[in-house]
């Protein structure tokens, strides 16, 4: 089994409004992947399904072979699952939440103890472990959430906008973390985000949602290379000539001056810029610096959806 | 997994949350003392009721203890609500458990919630001047425990049908109060109205109050065989049906 997660044309519809249309999603084991979008494109009602947590309206899906309407138990083991919204007991300690989960979860009361120290020991609670989880601050919570999804050995970690409304840098030591985590543990991270960074730092492979549909799905470094938009930024020491010389190349599809800077809009940019560099020497051009940009998936969006994905709520 | 132990872990979680917010176990002994102190002297004093050897505020004592049941194992059990606010019902939703051993876990969590109190209620009994004997008390906590299971499954059945603590007040105006009112825990249920006799018969509180007050004072207005069968039926109903619809709607309950 190559896909740990696949779905058939899975669809919601309440009433008159399609949350998710005919989704068709192939999710490679222990890759970390991405479902990107704005808010409200299906992407919290998609994950929801597969988590069991809503049926489907048509369609089918699988999480680690099991059909997630037909077999529900069998894919609530198989999966850990961290929601957008908090669903924590303000009254209970992180170890008390660690415990109740390893419980509910069936782990072997001997191992328990041993996993619980493990997590904690993953998530840095430290001192904090043990006092209730109103003193908590929002990183924290979060960590202890990710924790708790974990406890049971999941196959399957289901991060919904992991990272919503953290601090920048919260956010980073959860990314740190998500990354060691799939790279040391053999598990497959299904998560959601409207953060272009996050998907683009994080992910294997993304899939764009927008209005309940994929639109495209791929490795962010393909996304990005097929809209063949690369920006080579340069310095020189006499820029008027070079960018009088320049306008007879081919391969550039369009050239600006800001501030002082040449910026080249070209395709493929890694294979151009010995070609620059050459061509600014044979017209006897100093060359001060170059520096090569690829789109990011915020362009990426732009272009399949003709509009900007939306900042914080 | 074993349903056992899932039982046992939302169980030991609600009996957590109790212990741990002190002020919900003082308020929870402070209003039936009130009842007690000033209801019951106050009325006592007034009026001459026939056929009640230890005087009014005995004559309540067992309504009290059964008012102190029904307000926290209704509320309780409506508090799921919050639960499913804060997203924490979602997390035990999804876990790989049965719906009814969630019901049943969290019944057994509010009975206890209702048995500290009530044997803190029992303890202080001799104020009102009863003599509490070894096997009365331990009767009495049985009673409690029966009691508060089926009250607490109406109170989950009721929370499965409830998106928002904004129907609150409506719980308390529509199925709490009337219940209290007519379970016959401040006046004897016999020699009423028609309408009203047939309306105290139909509340399964009666039959708690008249048990406790058998029990407690030696004096019942039905036999105790058919009080507990009521109450255990009563129980066994609440908690299967509540189990029922939880696994019906555990898709809305998400």
């Amino acid at each position: 089994m190559e896909n740990i997660i696949e779905t058939w044309d899975i669809t919601k519809k309440y009433d008159d409004f399609t949350a998710v249309d005919s989704v068709n999603l192939q999710v490679p084991r222990n890759s970390v992947y991405g479902v990107l979008g704005p808010n409200g494109a299906g992407k919290t009602t998609l994950i929801s399904m597969l988590c069991t947590i809503l049926h489907p309206s048509s369609g089918k899906a699988q999480v680690n072979g099991y059909d997630v309407v037909k077999n529900p138990t069998e894919v609530r083991k198989s999966i850990g699952i961290v929601f957008q919204s908090r669903a924590l007991d303000d009254i209970l300690t992180g170890r008390e939440h660690l415990e109740m989960h390893a419980a509910l979860y069936g782990v072997p009361k001997e191992l328990r103890n041993q996993r619980i120290d493990d997590i904690l020991e993953l998530i840095a609670l430290g001192k904090k472990a043990d006092e209730y989880v109103k003193t908590y601050s929002g990183g924290m919570k979060r960590r202890l959430e990710i924790g708790r999804g974990l406890i049971h050995y999941p196959k399957v970690l289901f991060l919904d906008e992991p990272t919503l409304g953290l601090d920048p840098q919260t956010r980073e030591s959860i990314w740190n973390y998500i990354e060691n985590l799939n790279k040391n543990e053999d598990i497959t991270v299904l998560m959601t985000t409207h953060y272009m960074e996050e998907a683009d730092k994080l992910c294997d492979e993304v899939a764009i949602i927008n209005s309940g549909q994929i639109i495209t799905s791929d490795s962010p470094r393909n996304l990005k290379r097929k809209l063949k938009a690369d920006t080579i930024t340069l310095t020189v020491d006499d820029p008027e000539k070079f960018v009088e010389n320049a306008k007879n190349l081919d391969f550039i599809k369009d050239i600006f001056v800001v501030d002082s800077e040449i910026k080249l809009m070209v395709e493929m940019g890694e294979n151009l810029v010995t070609e620059v560099v050459e061509f600014a020497s044979k017209i006897g051009v100093q060359i001060q610096s170059v520096e090569l940009e690829h789109p990011n998936l915020e362009d990426v969006f732009i272009k399949y959806t003709g509009s900007r994905i939306q900042g914080e709520k | 997994m074993s349903e056992w132990e899932g039982i046992f872990t939302i169980w030991l979680r609600e009996t957590k949350r109790y212990i741990r917010y002190r002020s919900r176990i003082v308020t929870s002994v402070v209003t039936p003392l009130l009842w007690l102190i000033i209801f019951g002297t106050g009325l006592g004093a007034a009026v001459r009721f026939g056929g009640m050897a230890g005087g009014y505020q005995q004559f309540i004592f067992p309504g009290i203890v059964g008012q102190t049941i029904l307000f926290t194992s209704v509320f309780s059990g409506v508090s799921v609500i919050i639960d499913r606010q804060y997203g924490f019902l979602k997390e035990i939703l999804v876990a790989p458990i049965s719906r009814p051993s969630i019901v049943i876990g969290k019944a057994l969590g509010i009975s206890t919630a209702s048995l500290i109190q009530g044997v803190i209620l029992l303890l202080l009994s001799f104020i009102v001047g009863i003599q509490m004997t070894l096997i009365c008390f331990v009767v009495s906590t049985i009673l409690i425990v029966m009691i508060s299971m089926g009250l607490a499954g109406l109170g989950l059945l009721i929370a499965s049908f409830t998106d928002s603590m904004e129907g609150f007040n409506l719980i308390l105006s529509f199925i709490v109060l009337p219940m209290f009112l007519l379970s016959g825990a401040l006046f004897p249920i016999t020699g009423l109205p028609s309408w009203l006799q047939f309306a105290v018969y139909l509340n399964p509180l009666t039959y708690g109050v008249d048990a406790l007050r058998f029990t407690i004072l030696g004096t019942s207005t039905l036999p105790l065989y058919l009080n507990i069968i009521v109450i255990f039926g009563f129980a066994l109903l609440m908690i299967f049906v509540s189990a029922f619809v939880f696994s019906k709607k555990e898709q809305s309950l998400m």
